[in-house]
């Protein structure tokens, strides 16, 4: 893999993550008026709102706020809880296994649905199939996720009463709970998720099944089966990658909502707390750990996609 | 010479093929496409319902009549009662207004911003480029309804931040798309037959440039209204966008939470009108896009 494509997209990388700081940061900035009144509210004492304001480091000039700020998550410290006072970094850690677990699951769900029924919809363009495939996938890219989760509750949960509405019970505690607590979740995020690869699948696909090395196999005879599966899947393989790794934001952003629906602890779930008290150190650190992890994940596809795809350079 | 203008006399009285518009010609192809004409209806019913869905709902959306609450659907009250006794329908109708206020002001804001910004980076290029772009990288590197979740979290609940916050998180989609369609078009010969009549950057860009790349502009509005639809929707879901006691789809579903399993219409008809909207919107963008540009269609 060539190393001035892996230097400049580390580079870029770390300008992301260096923006991404400056945005968090900033969240607390654009609070109208005095956030430390708006966290307290209207009826606390003048001396209860100077100490968190001095706590907050808000007396200070905006530069040397960053400047602390950006020293102080450079040594892993995001400051502490407004409402519990623990680490925010702890709390952080806490909740993001749950996340990973779901978006994970929810990307797997999402491959299981998007992979075939893109290839399938390909294969067979303007067929039955492929107007139902597109008809189920532009309804999949349309529906609310949160909606979408209210009804499988609906269905699975208080109608069916197979599986539990909301919550989690963690892997070492029973692996069965655990595993039932997340079906639906991972269902919603992965139906979401399905849908819009099945499009992108479908038009990656059909783009490889009309080039004419394409036309040559078929033309001395292989098996469909094999035009299929040796020239048509391995070189739509990057495109589909490609798109994967952009998904990847749209996942994050399913999964944000689909926890607080299921009342899944994780990073989304604890962001919307966050707002809703008012905390803003928690909520600059889980902004910024979301948002982090999403630049580094999007590096690895990145550096994915040049290890499969040699010619993949640096534009 | 004789010969030549001979040879080309039947190519002449053949009839020419009629000069129509991008705009027109886009219009004759999207009417040949039947989900293209079903996704305008679904738009021309929300837009109508929008406008005038205050009068013509049957009841007050806010009026609380609690000897009626939890009606089922029924001829009275089609979409059925919620916890309060309001008519469903109602508020599915003037929650219409909300969300396409919502999404038109949104999205006219990212728009705005966003090809302004675009047209300056593709145009002028080199630093300035440099700087927007990687700002607009940065924006987008969070996930859309995080990043509005944190702005609403500095800006406060409401549904005019819910616009800001929605139009802010769209602007780096419109200055991409805006970038490159520049850059696409920057050295032309007409670019550069303004420059050389001494046409100043700015007449370049907004008499030249810009009316050359609106269409991929105008797919992207299509396509981005109905995002901010289902943005504002999450987000009044989750109690900061449309307060109560207005009516919003999202905010129906979040009220109405407590009591799907004993009266499930309250968790479908709002949904429902989200999931048409957007779809609208959605077959829309696509429609446009594939009549705008029939090369990109597979």
């Amino acid at each position: 893999m060539n190393t001035g494509y892996i230097l400049q997209r580390l580079f870029s990388t770390l300008i992301v993550i260096f923006g991404i700081t400056f945005v968090v940061f900033m969240i607390i900035q654009l609070v109208p008026g005095d956030p430390a009144r708006v966290v307290l509210g209207v009826a606390a004492s003048e001396e209860n709102v100077a100490a968190l304001r001095e706590r907050l480091g808000l007396n200070r000039p905006i530069w040397e706020q960053y400047g602390s700020w950006l020293s102080e998550l450079a040594q892993g410290d995001l400051g502490n809880s407004l409402v519990t006072g623990q680490p925010v970094l702890e709390q952080i850690l806490q909740r993001l296994p749950a996340t990973l677990v779901l978006a994970t699951a929810g990307l797997i769900v999402g491959l299981l649905i998007g992979l075939p029924a893109g290839i399938m919809s390909a294969l067979k363009p303007h067929s039955p199939l492929d107007t139902t495939t597109s008809i189920l996938s532009q309804i999949g890219v349309s529906i609310p996720d949160f909606w979408l989760g209210i009804l499988l509750v609906l269905l699975f949960s208080l109608t069916l009463g197979w599986l539990p509405s909301q919550g989690y019970t963690p892997f070492s505690q029973d692996p069965v709970d655990w595993f039932r607590h997340l079906i639906l979740p991972a269902l919603t995020v992965g139906i979401i998720s399905g849908s819009i690869q099945t499009r992108f699948n479908r038009s990656a696909m059909l783009e490889v099944l009309h080039q004419d090395y394409i036309r040559t196999a078929r033309a001395k005879g292989l098996r469909e089966a094999l035009v299929v599966n040796r020239h048509a899947l391995r070189n739509a393989l990057i495109p589909i990658i490609t798109i994967l790794g952009l998904q990847l934001t749209a996942l994050l952003s399913a999964v944000v909502v689909v926890e607080v629906v299921f009342s899944w602890p994780g990073l989304g779930r604890l962001t919307l707390e966050a707002v809703l008290d008012r905390d803003y150190p928690l909520l600059q650190g889980a902004v910024f750990t979301i948002a982090t992890l999403l630049a580094l994940v999007n590096l690895g596809t990145d550096l994915l996609y040049a290890f499969i795809d040699p010619r993949i350079e640096y534009a | 010479m004789t010969e030549h203008v001979a040879n080309s006399l039947p190519l002449q009285k053949q009839a020419p093929p009629q000069a129509e518009s991008l705009w027109l010609d886009a219009l004759r192809r999207l009417r040949q496409q039947p989900l293209s004409i079903f996704s305008a209806i679904l738009v021309c019913v929300l837009i109508l319902t929008a406008i005038f869905g205050p009068l013509l709902a049957p009841y007050d959306p806010n009026d609380i009549d609690m000897a009626n609450r939890f009606a089922p659907p029924s001829l009275e009250h089609p979409f059925g009662t919620d916890d309060f006794g309001r008519d469903i329908l109602s508020r599915v109708m003037v929650g219409a207004r909300v969300s396409l206020m919502v999404g038109i002001i949104a999205v006219g804001l990212s728009a705005t911003v966003g090809s302004a910004l675009g047209l300056l980076a593709g145009y002028v290029g080199r630093l300035t480029d440099e700087v927007i772009m990687r700002a607009m990288d940065i924006i987008f590197a969070f996930p859309a309804i995080l990043l509005a979740i944190a702005i609403m979290a500095a800006l406060g609940r409401g549904v005019g931040n819910a616009m800001i916050a929605i139009g802010i998180v769209y602007i780096p989609i419109f200055a991409r798309i805006t970038r490159g369609s520049v850059l696409s078009v920057r050295e032309e010969v007409y670019i550069e037959a303004a420059r050389s009549i001494g046409s100043t950057d700015g007449r370049i860009m907004t008499r030249h440039i810009l009316p050359n790349i609106l269409s991929p502009i105008i797919v992207e509005i299509t396509l981005s209204l109905s995002f901010a639809i289902l943005a504002e929707a999450a987000l009044s879901f989750f109690g900061l966008g449309t307060q109560p006691p207005d009516p919003s789809w999202g905010r129906m579903l979040s009220e109405g939470r407590a009591y799907f399993q004993q009266s499930v219409w309250l968790a479908i008809f709002p949904g429902l009108a989200i999931m048409l909207t957007v779809l609208g919107f959605n077959l829309l963008g696509d429609g446009l896009r594939d009549a705008l540009d029939p090369a990109l269609k597979t």
